[in-house]
């Protein structure tokens, strides 16, 4: 008995650390976030639950919030974007480079460049392209302009069309990343396949169809929670783009940190606003998990 | 030996991670936190000075951007580890809290020494920011809570060289005619009519409320705070249109409603722009930006005559002194030493603000003393008895952000405006 | 002879839609690089659409020393540095503890960890800088902790199935050697799962080189900020000063893009590592 005791707990000194420094910022926070929530605490004074509980006002709030819920759908605007436009050139990207022979590690070098980079600097960098006068130099407007395109030209940063564009900004960040996930799906496709299809007499659509999709569905299906994960989570890039542009492409994560700034009673209010989209996005990320095993189920493949 | 080595790699690292926390000062410097760039070395020659004349060391620390100090000093509050002396960035409310959790000290029976000599040093509008009244908002005793040490007068600037070459020897004085001068620069090439920071939503606000105090009279605007008075009513509504004017007329720079004010600063210091809203500190930063460029103040544009022009303005920035600093006599010993006359047109010279007390009129320069003539007729909300709530704010400044950059009309964004106030007060 | 044409033309067509695409990627970067090296007025005249006229590194003293830049980069290797060893050491004897060695509760705490990956950070926001705000932690310290955490759990997660798949006779033999546990997981477990370290050791490397929200957070000092936050700041007060923010960002960029042409098999690996766990 006592061999044993001493046995797991050497044992479990191996997990210790870890747990330690997890049991701090995972759930420690976790449940002190929810005690936040329920206060209007403005994180100055002593905390005293008590004479801060305000009960489930903060989370009222939040659900009745017009500006809470704008972000969110300008959160989910940029992740249909993502979803759709990029994801699918993704794909076709994947495809194309699959098909072909030459240049193949040359695209797909090239196009992993962006996602290594950080949200930051392409924010920025996007932003000196972009801006025209007088804080920047025109320069996009202006090689629309000399390729004639002019009448594509048009204020990028601060325009009425601001919350495209950004999830534009955002798909090209973001495109290289699902490329190499479904670029991965489509190698672990055995030729074979394809070489019995074609004697069997079918086309390349039928081919596409029938072979190629079902086999990559379970990589497509993760691509897509991990991309609704990333993009509602998005802020970074925006923030340097356009700081939100008056509301356009104010994302979730930058309402919390504004009611977090400063020493406002809002930091209840930023709990909520936490908890909200935490739960939102693991619900969605559960229920696509389930489809995901539907899918594979139903297919009977397992990707590596 | 390889292993050997990435241990040592790693026991290296620790102390070095951890071996970084502030350095302990000496137990009789008085420790400053403020957040003011262009201040930053006229404080540091002051701190000199105060030390050569007392024996006293006094240590100036520069934390910047602005939001960032403010959560330092939020953290260092919550952690009891305040500075001897520190700003607070923020509205009246968030002084408040500081107060009531003994974070500063009540410096009235100090200002009131000898005859109230210290408090009658002050402009009376730059003091007045930073006194709780009796039946504050904030429920803290009355009494004054900080110094100000420069005052900060919000202005409409015009690039003069550009408003000579269209012909016009004065600015504009009304709303239709500020218009109209700036819509003659329109399409010239890279210059603009009317340039300002208004990603800053504090920019917008600020002109927001001059305007609406000057249709509608204090009165009836602080009736709106109190909600006697409904954002949707028409005099807000007109006030809301004006930007929709301003949009439509074409003055406007693109961008304007994502532009920080320190992009703002550059471009109308390049002369690209020919008139400009800003603080009295401009007059060092377009000086530090472009020695040449050629410039003037002039007030708000009127919109009506009914009412007369209220100026945003007061206090611009005031020292606290921390309640629980060892140090509390010594440091309001040196802020007294700080907004004597000497320091203060020391102050004007090297960073040309306006001071915090009356008696440097004859030290001052040109530009300077005729911002001064408007300080009769200052507004700021933490004169005000009541203030906004922050998130009303927010919903206004970024309507008029959307209304700017042509997404919503005055009329939508008056409805929103009004709802969140509602739904904020409905508790 | 139709069937050979068409041929042609499919592989010329998927070339021009994959070189457009390749270019919309590299040429923002040549710019960049270009107009680094360009002055203000230089930038002014042509956008930055010709070519340098010379290796101009003005603009690179200016940055680095004048800027402060190089207290940035500093920071931001120290937290990478030091953040990677720690979660190098402490997921890996995490995960051999998961994987070889027996404890109650064992499978519990390792969902939780697993769960712990779905959990977006914002949700944990506010109680993260209360926390290490009482703790007197809002800097290095506090960050790194904060960072370990992040790349804990998949960390984690990959190297449990590479200690998963280790034969047992190998362990069998060191325990007959006379070695104890921990010089099991040091001797046997470590150097067999060197790959998958690697992996670890890239995807972190790169998470906290790139990391920002965190940073921006945490950091009050801007002495202590790591380069994702002090290029915000910087950019924020050079305003218009376009070649020095060209600069700052091929600074920043630059050395990734290096590393990554170098070594691009195991960042698209580290990188994608997320993805595997689904």
């Amino acid at each position: 008995m006592n061999a044993s005791f001493k046995e797991n707990s050497l044992n479990f000194s191996f997990v210790a650390p870890a747990l330690f420094i997890f049991s701090i910022f995972y759930i420690y926070p976790f449940f002190y976030s929810f005690i936040l929530s329920l206060t209007n605490y403005d994180l100055i004074g002593d905390f005293n639950f008590k004479n801060y509980y305000v009960g489930f006002s903060n989370f009222r709030d939040v659900f009745t919030d017009k500006d809470w819920w704008k972000s969110m759908y300008n959160g989910g605007y940029i992740t249909f974007w993502a979803l759709t436009f990029q994801n699918i050139l993704a794909f076709a990207l994947a495809l194309a480079v699959d098909k072909v022979v030459r240049l193949k590690k040359f695209y797909r070098v090239v196009f992993f460049i962006l996602p290594v980079l950080s949200e930051i600097i392409i924010g920025l960098l996007m932003k000196q392209l972009l801006i025209g006068e007088p804080t920047g130099r025109n320069v996009f407007n202006n090689l629309l302009n000399s390729a004639g395109l002019g009448f594509m030209a048009q204020d990028w940063i601060g325009g009425d069309r601001v919350r495209m564009i950004t999830a534009l900004v955002h798909c090209w960040k973001g495109f290289g990343w699902a490329f190499v996930i479904l670029f991965a799906g489509l190698q672990t496709i055995p030729e074979q396949l394809y070489e019995a299809a074609k004697i069997d007499g079918a086309n390349a659509w039928q081919q596409f169809r029938k072979i190629t999709i079902p086999l990559v569905m379970p990589v497509i299906t993760l691509v897509v929670v991990l991309t609704i994960l990333g993009t509602m989570q998005a802020f970074a890039m925006i923030l340097a783009l356009n700081a939100g542009a008056g509301g356009e492409t104010t994302v979730p994560v930058m309402i919390i940190f504004s009611h977090l700034g400063g020493a406002s009673k809002l930091a209840g209010l930023a709990c909520a606003e936490g908890l909200i989209l935490g739960a939102i996005l693991v619900a969605v990320s559960f229920s696509m998990f389930f489809v995901s095993k539907k899918v594979r189920e139903k297919y009977g493949v397992l990707p590596s | 030996m390889k292993k050997l080595s990435k241990l040592i790699v790693f026991f290296v690292l620790i102390p070095l991670i951890f071996g970084c926390s502030a350095k302990k000062p000496k137990d009789n410097t008085i420790i400053v936190w403020h957040w003011m760039t262009d201040r930053k070395d006229a404080f540091s020659e002051l701190a000199t000075k105060y030390q050569a004349e007392t024996g006293v060391n006094v240590e100036f620390k520069l934390l910047f951007p602005p939001e960032t100090y403010s959560m330092k000093v939020t953290a260092a509050a919550r952690a009891k580890t305040l500075p001897d002396i520190f700003g607070i960035l923020g509205e009246k409310t968030t002084v408040g809290s500081f107060i009531r959790a003994q974070h500063i000290a009540d410096l009235t029976p100090y200002m009131n020494e000898n005859f109230q000599e210290w408090k009658n040093r002050f402009y009376p509008q730059t003091l007045d920011l930073v006194v709780f009244k009796d039946g504050n908002s904030s429920q803290v005793k009355p009494g004054i809570y900080a110094v100000p040490i420069d005052t900060t007068i919000m202005q409409f600037v015009y690039n003069k060289s550009l408003l000579d070459k269209l012909g016009f020897s004065a600015p504009p004085e009304t709303f239709e005619e500020f218009i109209k001068y700036a819509a003659l620069v329109k399409g010239k090439s890279d210059q603009f009519g009317f340039v300002c920071g208004w990603g800053e939503g504090w920019l917008l606000n600020a002109l927001a409320i001059e305007w609406a105090i000057n249709l509608m009279g204090e009165e009836k605007f602080l009736q709106t705070i109190e909600r006697k008075v409904s954002y949707t009513d028409p005099d807000w509504l007109k006030v809301f249109t004006l930007f929709e004017t301003l949009k439509n007329s074409g003055i406007l720079v693109p961008n304007i409603a994502t532009m920080t004010n320190k992009e703002s600063e550059d471009a109308f210091a390049k002369g690209k722009a020919l008139f400009s809203f800003n603080g009295s500190w401009s007059i060092n930063v377009y000086q530090q930006l472009n020695p040449e460029i050629q410039y003037g103040f002039f007030s708000l544009p009127k919109i009506s005559i009914e009412h007369p022009v209220k100026i945003w303005g007061g206090s611009g920035s005031s020292f606290m002194v921390n309640e629980r600093s060892p140090n509390k006599l010594e440091a309001i010993k040196f802020l007294k030493w700080f907004t004597a006359k000497q320091q203060q047109v020391f102050l004007i010279e090297k960073t040309n603000n306006l001071p915090a007390i009356k008696d440097c009129q004859d030290q001052m320069p040109e530009k300077l003393r005729k911002l001064t003539l408007n300080l009769s007729n200052l507004t700021h909300p933490d004169t005000w008895p009541d203030n906004e709530d922050s998130r009303v704010i927010e919903v206004i400044n970024r309507g008029l952000q959307q209304i700017v950059m042509g997404l919503k009309t005055p009329s939508e964004v008056a409805r929103e405006v009004q709802e969140k106030k509602d739904k904020i007060f409905r508790k | 002879m139709y069937y050979q044409a068409k041929k042609i033309i499919t592989v010329i067509l998927l070339h021009t839609f994959l070189i457009s695409v390749a270019l919309s990627c590299i040429f923002p970067f040549f710019w960049m690089v270009n107009v680094s090296f360009k002055t203000q007025s230089e930038y002014d005249a042509d956008s930055g659409l010709k070519l340098a006229q010379s290796l101009n590194w003005d603009n690179y003293h200016k940055v680095i020393f004048e800027g402060g830049f190089w207290r940035y980069i500093v920071n931001s290797v120290v937290y990478t540095f030091a953040t990677v060893i720690f979660i190098v050491f402490i997921s890996s004897l995490a995960a051999f503890g998961f994987s070889r060695l027996n404890f109650p509760g064992k499978n519990i705490i390792f969902f939780m960890f697993l769960a712990a990956m779905m959990i977006p950070l914002p949700a944990g926001f506010v109680p993260i800088y209360a926390l290490l705000q009482q703790l007197g932690l809002l800097n290095r310290a506090g960050y790194i902790f904060a960072m370990t955490n992040i790349g804990l759990s998949l960390s984690i997660y990959l190297l449990k199935t590479f200690f998963d798949q280790l034969p047992r006779d190998l362990e069998d033999a060191a325990r007959i050697d006379g070695c104890n546990k921990l010089q099991i997981w040091w001797h046997v477990g470590l150097p067999l799962v060197a790959p998958a370290l690697g992996v670890v050791v890239i995807f972190n490397a790169l998470n906290v080189w790139n990391e920002f929200v965190l940073a921006k957070l945490i950091f009050t000092d801007e002495q202590f900020m790591p380069l994702q936050a002090g290029l915000m700041e910087f950019t924020g007060k050079m305003v218009t000063q376009h070649t020095l923010i060209m600069t700052a960002l091929t600074i920043a960029a630059l050395p990734i893009i290096i590393l990554y042409i170098k070594m691009q098999k195991q960042f698209i690996k580290g990188l994608t590592a997320g993805a595997v766990v689904g």
